[in-house]
C-alpha cells in the first residue's frame, strides 16, 4: 500500500484527516490523565523533605516540558512555512501557540505555588523563572502580531521571524539552573544520567507528560480545523463539506 | 495507599490549597480551551457562505 503523505499537506484533505483523529487524542489524553493522577496521589509516597507539597511536580514538570517542546515545534512548522510558503505548516503554527502559552502559564502558576511554601516566595526574578516568563512573553507576542496583520500570509511570515528569533530562549531556560545561581532545582530527569528520583514519581510524572502532550494534539488539531475553515472559507472544497451548517 | 480517609486526602498534610490550586487551576485552564475552541469551530461552520441562497445582487 502506498500513501500519498504530500496530499495530506493540502488543507482539503488534512481537514477531515484531523477531524477523525481528535477524539483518539483526546480520549489517549483522558485515560493517561486518570492513570497519571492516580499514581501522583495514590501510588507516589510521601516526600521526606517536602511532605504532600511535592505533589504539584506532577502537574509543574509535564507543563514546563510542553511549553517549551510546543514552542519549537511551532518555531519549526512557522519556518518551513516560511521557507517552503506551504499554507497549511503556517496554519499549525498558529494553532500551537495559544495551547503552548496555555502551558507556560500552568507552569509558572504552579510552580508560583511550589515555590510559596517551599522557597517562602510566590516568585523571584532568577534566571529559570524569568527565561520562562519571557516565553510566555514570546507566545503572546507571536499570537498578538498575528492578530494585528489582516493578511493571512504576511502574518504567517511575520510570526516566523518572531517564532524563530525567540527560539533561543528554549535552550537558556533549560539549562539556566546550570548556568545561573537560582532558588531552582537543578534537573532530576536528564537524558545524560539516571533520574534522581522514586521510580514512582518519575512514572507518574512520564504518564502526565504522556497526558500532556496527547491533549496538546488534539487541541492544535481542533484550532487548525478553526484556522482552515476561516481562512478557506471561500474555497470550492468548503462548499462541498457534509458538515457544514445548512 | 497513603490516605486513611478522605479528609486526610483532601488536606494534603497542610497543603490543601497549593496542591489544589495547582490542579484546580490545571483543570479549569483545560475545560476552558475546549469550550473555546468548540465555541471557535462553530463559530467558523457557521460563518461559512451560505451554497443554496442565489448571489446577493448588491
Amino acid at each position: 500500500m502506498t500513501i500519498n503523505w504530500f496530499k495530506y499537506s493540502s488543507p482539503a484533505s488534512f481537514y477531515p484527516l484531523a477531524g477523525r483523529f481528535i477524539p483518539w487524542f483526546f480520549a489517549a489524553a483522558a485515560l493517561l490523565a486518570i492513570g497519571g493522577l492516580y499514581i501522583s496521589f495514590f501510588l507516589a509516597p510521601t516526600d521526606a523533605q517536602q511532605g504532600e507539597a511535592y505533589r504539584i511536580i506532577f502537574i509543574h514538570v509535564p507543563a514546563a516540558w510542553m511549553s517549551m517542546f510546543l514552542y519549537i515545534v511551532m518555531a519549526m512548522w512557522a519556518g518551513v512555512g516560511l521557507a517552503f510558503n506551504t499554507r497549511l505548516s503556517s496554519m499549525v503554527a498558529s494553532a500551537l501557540a495559544p495551547t503552548g502559552a496555555m502551558m507556560t502559564f500552568v507552569a509558572l502558576w504552579t510552580g508560583s505555588l511550589w515555590g510559596k511554601p517551599m522557597w517562602g516566595t510566590w516568585w523571584v526574578w532568577d534566571a529559570r523563572l524569568t527565561s520562562e516568563l519571557i516565553l510566555l512573553f514570546l507566545y503572546f507576542g507571536f499570537m498578538s502580531l498575528q492578530a494585528a496583520i489582516d493578511d493571512p500570509r504576511r502574518a504567517d511570515k511575520a510570526g516566523a521571524v518572531i517564532a524563530l528569533v525567540g527560539v533561543i530562549n528554549v535552550p537558556i531556560i533549560y539549562f539556566s539552573v546550570k548556568w545561573w545561581n537560582t532558588l531552582h532545582q537543578g534537573a532530576s530527569v536528564s537524558l545524560m544520567k539516571s533520574p534522581t528520583m522514586a521510580r514512582t514519581m518519575l512514572l507518574g510524572m512520564l504518564v502526565m507528560a504522556l497526558a500532556f502532550w496527547m491533549y496538546s494534539i488534539a487541541a492544535m488539531l481542533m484550532r487548525l480545523r478553526s484556522i482552515i475553515l476561516e481562512r478557506e472559507r471561500n474555497s470550492d472544497w468548503v462548499k462541498g463539506l457534509k458538515e457544514r451548517l445548512s | 495507599m497513603n490516605w486513611s480517609s478522605a479528609a486526610e486526602f483532601f488536606a494534603m498534610g497542610g497543603y490543601a490549597g497549593f496542591i489544589w490550586g495547582s490542579f484546580g487551576v490545571t483543570a479549569a485552564c483545560i475545560a476552558l480551551e475546549i469550550v473555546v475552541l468548540g465555541a471557535r469551530h462553530r463559530r467558523a461552520l457557521r460563518a461559512l457562505p451560505r451554497t443554496d441562497s442565489p448571489p446577493n445582487p448588491g
